[in-house]
């Protein structure tokens, strides 16, 4: 049996596509749903915890520290095989996005809340002059500037997030990386973990190079 | 002509050091008012307390046209009847210079966006920057910047405008149009609170001038009083220091 033949077996790339693609459908729902999840609570938290009364900053903090400590799959597992024992029964579709969203809002808080600093603070007090509403200030002044800051970070976040969805395969998600496995015993051939793989960087390599554009345009554009 | 600001035993300190000890000072409706000292004598923090950008201590009061000025929900109405020009301009770099003058009305006074907009090409007009409406205010010089700010604090037709050093972040050849505007504005009625190096300026446009230093008022008069028969030594020697260059 020759290297080609086992890792890159093309007959057996063949029959196992349709189920890679399925797998990578499920990939890219449960990325956008987390992603997205992981957004607006990321900006929540990162907005709450510049106007909270002290303890809710306190809290916030305590939120985005534990969960950016805690490793992804350890929390995915909790979810989906400790919680059931006080009741909460998520499939693995809703554990998983519970699991990504979460972690991903505390970094997502993180990356806005140093955006928001980055916009000068003559902006914030430009805005109170002139009268404007804390929300105002957020929606017109701050956050539009803030956002052009934290383009990046975010991409890279997706990035991660997209990535990490491959953890979904241990609460038994047909994800790409399940599908490819559950083919791989079938063919009893690893091509389509190579094929899974190629994939992920299919998907993957243009967000990535975006990234590095992005970065290199606004460190040039800040000089 | 009846008292727009009054301040009270104004005192503030970052910790246990106090930048001001305890201001009392009236301005009236129309009055241009100059403050003048050296830098760290408590003149931009005590106007940057007027509309509430310092907190100071509990026991001073400010108020603006009666209005107390606390945090709360009344400080958006005292900020909204308080313009300030600042000395790095501060406008909103993503705007056009347009928007950045029509934007306060629209949200704080709820103004219709035709209106405010009018209102505005109109303002840009009156500080000589008509035709820059549609750019962005990293595309202006700084003294075309400090114009717009100006235009931007009018537009809220505030009852009062501080400005705050506004022509020590320029180049010495934009100085010029800045101060011309602002010796308009002062012909126009406007009530303004000015801290400011150009004594000239002061000279020239204020109906008092206010000298500081070390967080107190060491005098106050007309131009006349202070810059030619200033009482207190410390006038003096500051005077000196500042019109010898």
């Amino acid at each position: 049996m020759n290297l080609l033949n086992t890792f890159f077996n093309l007959r057996v790339l063949w029959e196992s596509l349709p189920q890679l693609l399925w797998g990578l459908i499920t990939t890219i729902e449960i990325g956008i749903v987390s992603i997205i999840a992981g957004l607006i609570g990321g900006l929540v938290l990162a907005v709450a915890r510049l106007y909270a009364p002290a303890p809710g900053k306190l809290l916030i903090r305590i939120y985005v520290d534990i969960f950016r400590s805690i490793p992804l799959l350890v929390l995915l597992i909790v979810v989906y095989y400790a919680l059931p024992f006080v009741g909460i029964r998520l499939s693995p579709f809703a554990s998983t996005v519970t699991a990504l969203g979460l972690v991903s809002a505390a970094y997502t808080a993180e990356i806005f809340r140093a955006g928001i600093e980055a916009v000068p603070h003559g902006q914030f007090e430009a805005a109170a002059a002139l009268g404007f509403s804390n929300r105002h200030t957020m929606s017109d002044i701050i956050l539009p500037q803030a956002i052009r800051i934290v383009i990046p970070p975010l991409t890279n976040n997706c990035i991660n997030v997209l990535k990490d969805t491959a953890l979904a395969s241990v609460v038994a998600m047909p994800d790409l990386l399940k599908q490819a496995t559950q083919a791989q015993a079938l063919a009893a051939n690893p091509t389509p973990l190579i094929g899974a793989a190629l994939i992920y960087v299919i998907l993957l390599w243009p967000m990535v190079a975006v990234v590095g554009r992005l970065e290199k345009h606004l460190s040039k554009g800040r000089r | 002509m009846g008292t727009l600001i009054s301040i009270r035993d104004l005192r503030k300190s970052y910790g246990t050091f106090a930048v001001l000890h305890g201001i009392d000072l009236d301005i009236a409706e129309g009055e241009v008012v100059c403050v003048i000292g050296p830098s760290g004598s408590g003149k931009s923090t005590l106007i940057r307390c007027i509309n509430h950008l310092e907190g100071f201590s509990a026991e001073s009061a400010i108020t603006v046209d009666g209005i107390k000025v606390q945090p709360g929900a009344a400080l958006a109405r005292v900020r909204a009847e308080v313009g300030m020009v600042f000395q790095s301009f501060n406008l909103f770099p993503h705007m056009t210079v347009l928007r950045n003058v029509m934007l306060a009305p629209i949200r704080v006074r709820n103004a219709a966006p035709a209106e405010a907009e009018a209102k505005a090409r109109d303002l840009l007009a009156r500080v000589g920057i008509a035709e820059q409406a549609e750019k962005y205010p990293g595309q202006l010089s700084g003294g075309q910047q400090q114009r717009v700010a100006i235009a931007r604090a009018l537009a809220m037709e505030p009852k009062v405008l501080l400005f705050d050093e506004p022509t020590s972040a320029l180049d010495p050849e934009m100085v010029g149009e800045v101060l011309d505007v602002m010796k308009k504005l002062a012909g126009t009625g406007v009530t303004m609170v000015v801290v400011t190096h150009e004594m000239g300026f002061a000279r020239q446009v204020a109906d008092r001038v206010i000298f500081m230093d070390g967080g107190r008022i060491v005098e106050s008069g007309t131009p006349a009083d202070i810059f030619d028969t200033p009482r207190h030594e410390r006038t003096r020697s500051f005077l000196r220091a500042v019109l010898n260059h």
